[in-house]
């Protein structure tokens, strides 16, 4: 492996929903300014996994999670942890576009308004900033004060990443972001991350090996709950370490 | 056999085209005698007065045919009842809806709902004889019937409605859009008051409109409690006589086909007008914020 500055460390993590275990003794790094994509069959806990790194499974009653998660060195489920201030540092994109039924410019602005930010100067800035990364500026320039409803799902999902990033986070958290879109689209989205990890570290649950394999750096295969293999990801797909990491790769299931 | 199957669902959609169009004749039906039994008072009474004339004496020589004071009596029951009710109304749909335990949830709502099945005479009885006194001795009225206490059954009436379906449309808010909130390190009442209620906004006007609809064209409650009297009040707790009441009333007194019975139909149009504007108000809403209400494709 490659030696690089570890940003997320994840320690023995296990996870329930209510008396269900659905991950099992996870344990891997998280490298800075790396794309780690996350493969596996569909219900692996893949997802679940991913939503652990913000803490966004807190939303789910009678949850729980045993284990650490060093985010910088601290442990996120520390509870002396602010978990608004964990979610600012790190942003999440969903699988499924969610942009809230405001105008596209409200829409970028909302995790700086939230903040508590006011200076409008700012907001306009950083607003145009991120949709510029989000290499959606051109198409809205002239309409950012319709309603985000009206883009299409790719437009949609751009925006969203736009407003993940508008708030700076320090990594960014992609479940499926492309799974729902057309593969013009998707190969947009593709190209954004590759720009995206100069900026950001990002990790990305995908179905799509192709995906994987084009856009990643480390891959981790997930199958039932256990993280079966992590490594590089041309060790992965080339030479995978495991039988069930080579049959997944090769299609022999899944 | 497959002969069968189209003749019976060729039978079963004529049925529900039948008991649907005869119910629609009914209530055309009924619109068409209110008209005819309404209009004929503007031969005698100009449309100016009777909208206008402040005064209300129906019986007197000659009579005075002018709603004004029952319509304002009814705009200001309505409009105090929901300052009363929105608030209380949204704001328990909210708490009920973001904040409450799912087991709070489930035993409060269906209590809630219940409350809208109280009969509107249950609801007066208890405002003539429980807070008019009260309102008599603390606030030294010379009557506890009045605008205020009216107000106040009204909104009783109309929070279960007004709560319920507002919780149902908050309930109904996309899990996603709330998630994309937090995401973005909003805290949870952030999230309340700058997504998830402007995204529930339409439902909750639904709500309001329908709640206030109800207000406007109850009878019983302000026949009861809002102290029965013509006259345009001047303080909140002067009687009023809305126009649901007057029509109660006097309908059983006014001889048939006189001036006096038409008065009373022509109050029942602009009754009619009211809520009908009201429900119109309501559709217009829930079409317009419709497509921006959730997050899709």
């Amino acid at each position: 492996m490659k030696q690089n500055e570890i940003k997320i460390k994840i320690q023995n993590l296990n996870f329930f929903y209510g008396e269900k275990q659905a991950l099992f003794d996870i344990s891997m790094d998280i490298f800075k300014n790396q794309v780690t994509a996350l493969i596996g069959p569909s219900g692996c806990g893949k997802s679940t996994f991913l939503r652990c790194l913000n803490r966004m499974n807190d939303l789910i009653p009678n949850s729980k999670v045993e284990g650490a998660v060093y985010f910088d060195g601290k442990n996120i489920y520390d509870p002396q942890v602010d978990v608004v201030s964990l979610r600012r540092k790190v942003g999440m994109v969903f699988q499924k576009p969610n942009p809230f039924p405001k105008s596209i410019f409200e829409n970028v602005a909302y995790g700086l308004k939230v903040q508590g930010i006011k200076d409008k100067y700012l907001i306009e800035q950083k607003v145009e900033e991120s949709l510029k990364m989000a290499a959606l500026w051109d198409d809205v320039k002239d309409r950012l004060g319709e309603s985000a409803m009206g883009l299409s799902g790719g437009q949609q999902q751009r925006l969203c990443i736009a407003r993940a990033i508008a708030v700076e986070p320090e990594v960014l958290l992609m479940d499926e972001p492309a799974s729902a879109l057309d593969p013009i689209a998707t190969k947009k989205i593709e190209e954004l991350i590759f720009e995206l990890k100069k900026n950001f570290t990002i990790v990305i649950v995908t179905h799509n090996m192709q995906q994987a394999a084009r856009i990643s750096d480390y891959t981790g295969f997930f199958f039932m709950g256990k993280l079966i293999e992590v490594d590089t990801t041309e060790t992965i797909f080339t030479k995978p370490g495991k039988k069930e990491t080579e049959d997944y790769i090769t299609g022999r299931f899944g | 056999m497959k002969y069968n199957k189209r003749l019976t669902e060729k039978i079963i959609e004529y049925l529900l085209f039948i008991v649907a169009f005869s119910a629609l004749t009914c209530v055309a039906l009924i619109v068409i005698f209110l008209f005819y039994e309404g209009l004929p008072i503007f031969e005698k009474v100009g449309f100016k007065e009777f909208f206008f004339g402040k005064y209300w004496y129906p019986t007197s020589d000659p009579p005075a045919f002018g709603i004004f004071p029952l319509f304002i009596g009814s705009v200001l029951v309505t409009i105090l009842s929901s300052l009363i009710a929105v608030p209380i109304g949204v704001m328990t749909a909210i708490y009920l809806a973001e904040l409450a335990s799912p087991i709070v949830r489930k035993i409060v709502k269906p209590i809630i709902e219940l409350l809208a099945a109280l009969p509107s005479v249950v609801i007066g009885f208890f405002g003539m004889v429980v807070v008019a006194p009260f309102l008599q001795e603390y606030f030294d009225l010379a009557t506890g019937l009045n605008l205020f206490n009216a107000s106040l059954m009204l909104a009783f009436m109309s929070i279960p409605t007004i709560c319920s379906i507002s919780e149902d449309a908050i309930y109904g808010i996309p899990t996603e859009l709330k998630e994309g909130s937090f995401a973005l390190g909003a805290t949870h009442l952030q999230t309340i008051i700058r997504v998830i209620i402007p995204a529930s906004i339409s439902g909750i006007s639904v709500a309001i409109t329908l709640g206030m609809a109800r207000a406007i064209g109850e009878t019983m409650v302000v026949l009861m409690v809002a102290g029965g009297a013509a006259m345009i009040p001047e303080s909140i707790f002067d009687p009023v006589r809305p126009m649901p009441a007057s029509i109660a009333a006097e309908m059983a007194e006014a001889p048939y086909r006189s001036d006096h019975y038409h008065a009373l139909f022509a109050i029942g149009i602009v009754l009619f007008l009211f809520t009908s504007a009201f429900n119109l108000v309501a559709d217009y809403i829930s079409y317009k914020y419709k497509e921006k209400g959730s997050a899709t494709l």
